[in-house]
């Protein structure tokens, strides 16, 4: 399991960087003779109703949903450790004002206000990324925060205080490296959960707009012909399903891992 | 603990300003507006509908206008839906969405709860596996493909339950499903790990010590503590109910909130938009309240 995990995520991210290469037809290549077929030797997961190839959709799909999930935990990581970091070293007003502020997104369900944000960084990938990303760093924040009030009390950062080591290189150097494994396994459950909510926002139609597509949008285009052709449906679904389940399980490896009360690694 | 409870329900007022004066400015500043359409209006078509909504004047008077509104206990009339008040609306949809998220918050808890704790009690063991697998795939699971399967096989092949629009209790059952898997399966989890750590403390190991049955044991004492870190979830899940709800009445065509969330939003419909967020605001923010109340219920020990 866990190296069908490994295997499966490695293999989609091969097929999505080289898409244009591995992909047997380009996305939008329309075969009007060839609409809504079955899967087949041609077809390995048929076609759609403008006669455009699953398969190679759903390689270009792998771009897009990729792509947001990575930069939006990316992002997500740089604006929740710089503000988790600030609160939980300084602690005091900053703190408790930047909490405030997170424990307002934390109440809000984080769909709602990127669906709103949306309205504002309109559709594109970049309102998408900005959009989820302006929500998720929330609680990246909230267990950087936690982390670092633990590593501040620590004797290691006591000494390089005595020492005269300027705020900035204290937080730079002796901080985050030793609390950089929580959050990089935070990381495996941060693009899992952003490649979800992207495609759930483009199945209900308020994510990516044509002729953009994830496997959001191609799970939405196929529910619509659902009744006589599930395929179009299911085979995006599945990916999307396959795709979570490995993530979670490559997270579980490495928790497993990196448990501090096995080791010092945290 | 009444002083508690009137703290934290003035607490609720500052916070739902600030949430609804974002999202006012957030809406009115995003390009599009609630009138436009293919063809344009004559301007002074145009003119008219502006003046008659307030359109026409800057965004912060548009905000003191429909503050004073809602002070008063309007929320305004809707711009999509000509004719209809925002709340005449919400007060039809609202029961829908309720029922949905109540039932499937049920459904959670369940069979979240004891697929969980018995998954913990024989740990290990096959039913454990099971258990372990199914809540893994449960949250991995896009609500998306348990809902075309759901109709796919119930109603397309079997023809037992209508696939959507809403004929009655019978269309619940779909959704319902559909928004309780994930937080099953999140229960489960937590329910389980929760146990494993609960049966291992000194309490656990004293009432053995005396005897009692291992029902006992397993209802009385360790569940009951295990309960805490549900609780505590139990937050976080009213909100992924409510963005589910999003697509299940979408998907299932109910006549709930949700639907007209995201349609309201996608006309620009302001003022539905603005009442939406500010009924999920106020049910949000009181299940927040509800849960922290619990935790003294369930554990004495904590004092608010």
């Amino acid at each position: 399991m866990r190296r069908f995990s490994i295997l499966f995520l490695a293999l989609v991210t091969l097929l999505a960087i080289f898409a244009p290469w591995v992909a047997p037809y380009s996305y939008e290549t329309q075969d009007i003779m060839a609409r809504l077929e079955l899967p087949s030797v041609h077809h390995w997961m048929g076609t759609d109703t403008l006669g455009r190839d699953l398969f190679s959709r759903l390689i270009y799909g792998a771009q897009m949903s990729l792509a947001v999930g990575v930069v939006t935990a990316l992002f997500a990581l740089v604006l929740g450790t710089a503000v988790g970091t600030l609160a939980g070293y300084k602690g005091g007003k900053i703190d408790s004002l930047l909490m405030r502020l997170v424990d307002l997104f934390y109440i809000f369900p984080s769909l709602l206000l990127a669906i709103l944000l949306t309205l504002l960084l309109g559709r594109g990938f970049m309102g998408i990324f900005l959009a989820l990303g302006m929500t998720a760093w929330v609680t990246q924040a909230r267990l950087v925060r936690g982390q670092v009030l633990q590593a501040r009390e620590m004797p290691y950062v006591e000494s390089a205080r005595a020492l005269g080591v300027p705020t900035i290189q204290i937080i730079l150097r002796h901080i985050l490296p030793n609390i950089w494994g929580p959050i990089i396994v935070s990381l495996t459950v941060q693009i899992p959960a952003n490649i979800m909510s992207e495609s759930f926002l483009s199945f209900i139609g308020l994510g990516l707009q044509p002729p953009l597509s994830s496997w959001g949008t191609l799970a939405n285009e196929g529910f619509r012909a659902m009744h006589s052709y599930p395929h179009l449906m299911i085979f995006p679904s599945l990916v999307l399903f396959i795709t979570m389940l490995a993530f979670n399980s490559l997270g579980d490896i490495l928790r497993d891992r990196m448990d501090p009360r096995d080791q010092g690694m945290g | 603990m009444f002083a508690y409870l009137l703290k934290r329900l003035i607490g609720v007022v500052p916070t739902l300003a600030l949430l609804l004066t974002l999202v006012f400015f957030v809406l009115r500043l995003a390009p599009g507006g609630p009138f436009d359409s293919e063809r344009a209006f004559p301007p002074e078509v145009q003119a008219a509908i502006a003046q008659h909504y307030h359109l026409d004047q800057s965004i912060p008077a548009q905000f003191l206008l429909w503050t004073k509104d809602l002070l008063s206990g309007n929320m305004g009339e809707s711009f999509q839906y000509l004719g209809q008040s925002v709340s005449g609306i919400i007060f039809t949809s609202l029961p829908y969405t309720l029922i949905l998220g109540v039932l499937a918050l049920l459904l959670s808890i369940i069979f979240g709860v004891p697929l969980g704790a018995l998954g913990a009690w024989k740990q290990n063991s096959r039913f454990d596996r099971f258990a372990m697998f199914i809540s893994n795939a449960g949250v991995s699971l896009p609500n998306f493909l348990v809902a075309g399967l759901l109709v796919l096989v119930f109603s397309y092949n079997l023809g037992w339950l209508p696939p959507a629009l809403w004929e009655g209790p019978s269309s619940l059952i779909m959704p319902v499903i559909t928004l309780g898997v994930r937080p099953v399966s999140l229960i489960a989890r937590l329910t389980r790990a929760s146990m494993i750590e609960v049966l291992s403390e000194d309490y656990i190991r004293t009432a053995r010590g005396k005897g009692l049955s291992s029902q006992v044991i397993l209802f009385k004492h360790a569940l009951k503590n295990s309960c805490i870190p549900v609780i505590t979830v139990l937050g976080p899940i009213t909100a992924n109910l409510v963005t589910g709800s999003f697509l299940v009445e979408i998907v299932f065509q109910l006549p709930g909130m949700g639907k007209h969330f995201v349609q309201a939003v996608l006309n620009r419909d302001y003022p539905l938009v603005m009442g939406v967020t500010l009924v999920y605001g106020v049910v949000l923010l009181m299940c927040n309240l509800l849960v922290d109340l619990a935790y003294t219920w369930i554990d004495p020990r904590i004092r608010l």
